[in-house]
């Protein structure tokens, strides 16, 4: 790991000051992307900015209809969560299926949401369920939130403070996951929404998305069955060393079935 | 540099350190607390896992500054007036290591899974809770045993 000077600030603002005199600052949360990344040398921060001091940024609130989970929330938080477990059980049992106990007991949710790994958990949810990121300056839609692969619509001085979860009719996530990582070879969340039936898939693609022609099919009829007509084009796939381009369309098919059959 | 104090198995200490120190290294080489294993390195092996205001953590991917203030707990601290905590027993009686490298982790991880799901857990629970802690040697079928006779033995 390269030489980088470290900040922790007790507050939002004074973390967004830290990183604006930054030269090329960067926020951490849990670490477990961000420390893994710097040892490997793919980042090289000239300052580390750790949110983990920042206590309004962890926590979990029940807000009418919606759960809102402060950005600082760690993974085993959220699945040890009764409101969360009662409210929304996919989003608990999401949580408590990411990687291990020791990465659950640092990793966050705005770490994974920000970080947008190709094959992450949680940013499948932000966008079945239409949840809503909020910043240290605006309010994101799920739908904008997800750019490309490991590109998000945060401004670099942007930090995520909380996401809000609108609580679905009924929603089920499926991972197909790797073995040793546990991250998703692909995933898929269903859920039937006051905007519809909503499915996206993550780990098939460069960037988590919605199956539009699944949710498609699925408005015509809520059933596994109508799934099995659908298209999933082999050429959008990612494809290495875990699952070819083939192989993924196919999961995200099987994994859309198995969530469609949970949810009902 | 900055400088870090926590308190380390009951005991306050205290150090300076370059802001890129992993808690893994300044246990081992600051504190020579050599207990716990650096195994990968990447997240993977949970032969670094300690216990950080009573949580697992990955001791490899977590900087010392960040534990500053923190209570923290190694394998070192199990132990009482020289008797070994009923969990390290247990890996003993049942042959729970081999080389004996990952089991620093594995222990702490078993006190883990033994605070947050109590002292009557079945098979499928410790396997599913060990997903994080590699095993070169044993195949993993006596750390079962083990992690299930400590937590039974932890209840008496
Ligand atoms: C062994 C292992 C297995 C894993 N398995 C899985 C898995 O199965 N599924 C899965 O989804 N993930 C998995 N992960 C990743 C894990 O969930 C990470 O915790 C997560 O991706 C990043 O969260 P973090 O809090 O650690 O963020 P960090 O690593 O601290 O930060 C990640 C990125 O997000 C930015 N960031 C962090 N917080 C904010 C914020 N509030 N606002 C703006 N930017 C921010 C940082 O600047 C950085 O770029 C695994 C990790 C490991 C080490
Ligand atoms: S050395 Fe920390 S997980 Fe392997
Ligand atoms: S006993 Fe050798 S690695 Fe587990």
């Amino acid at each position: 790991m390269y030489e980088f000077s470290y900040h922790k600030s007790a507050s939002v603002d004074g973390a967004v000051e830290a990183m604006n005199k930054a030269e090329d600052g960067k926020f951490v949360a849990g670490g477990q992307t961000m420390l893994p990344t710097m040892k490997h040398r793919l980042a090289a921060p000239s300052d580390i900015i750790d949110l983990g001091g920042i206590a309004e940024l962890v926590g979990i609130t029940v807000e009418g209809d919606s759960i809102n989970i402060g950005a600082m929330t760690t993974h085993a938080a959220v699945a040890a969560s009764g409101d969360v477990q009662t409210m929304i059980p996919m989003l608990a049992k999401l949580a408590g299926n990411i990687g291990d106990p020791a990465v659950r007991n640092r990793g966050t949710i705005g770490g994974s949401i920000a970080n947008n790994d190709p094959a992450a958990d949680y940013p499948a949810a932000v966008l079945a369920l239409g949840a809503t990121v909020k910043t240290n300056k605006r309010e994101i839609a799920g739908d904008d939130f997800f750019t490309g692969m490991f590109e998000t619509a945060l401004a670099d001085d942007e930090l995520i403070t909380s996401v809000s979860f609108p609580k679905p009719t009924a929603a089920a996530y499926m991972k197909f996951e790797n073995p040793a990582s546990r991250y998703a070879i692909v995933g898929v969340c269903v859920a039937k929404t006051d905007d519809g039936i909503r499915v996206a898939v993550t780990g098939a693609t460069p960037c988590v998305h919605r199956g539009k022609q699944l949710e498609e099919a699925l408005k015509g009829e809520f059933s596994s069955a109508a799934c099995v007509g659908v298209d999933v084009p082999e050429d959008q796939m990612n494809a290495d060393i875990h699952a070819s381009a083939e192989y993924r369309a196919h999961l995200v098919k099987v994994m859309t079935k198995r969530a469609v059959d949970a949810c009902t | 540099m900055p400088a870090v104090a926590m308190n380390v198995n009951g005991n306050a200490v205290s150090g300076e350190v370059e802001p890129r120190t992993l808690l893994v290294q300044f246990l081992r080489e600051s504190l020579r607390l050599t207990g716990t294993h650096v195994g990968c390195d990447t997240s993977q092996c949970g032969a670094c896992v300690v216990h950080v205001n009573g949580k697992s953590v990955k001791s490899c991917t977590m900087l010392a500054v960040m534990a500053d203030g923190c209570d923290v707990t190694t394998i070192e601290g199990l132990a009482t007036d020289g008797s070994m905590h009923p969990m390290q027993q247990a890996f003993m009686d049942n042959h729970g290591l081999q080389c004996g490298f990952c089991t620093p982790g594995m222990v702490m991880t078993a006190l883990d899974i033994v605070n947050r799901n109590g002292n009557d857990l079945n098979e499928a629970t410790v396997r599913k809770e060990l997903e994080g802690n590699i095993c070169r040697c044993t195949g993993y079928h006596n750390i079962v045993k083990s992690v299930k006779a400590g937590a039974k033995a932890m209840g008496e």
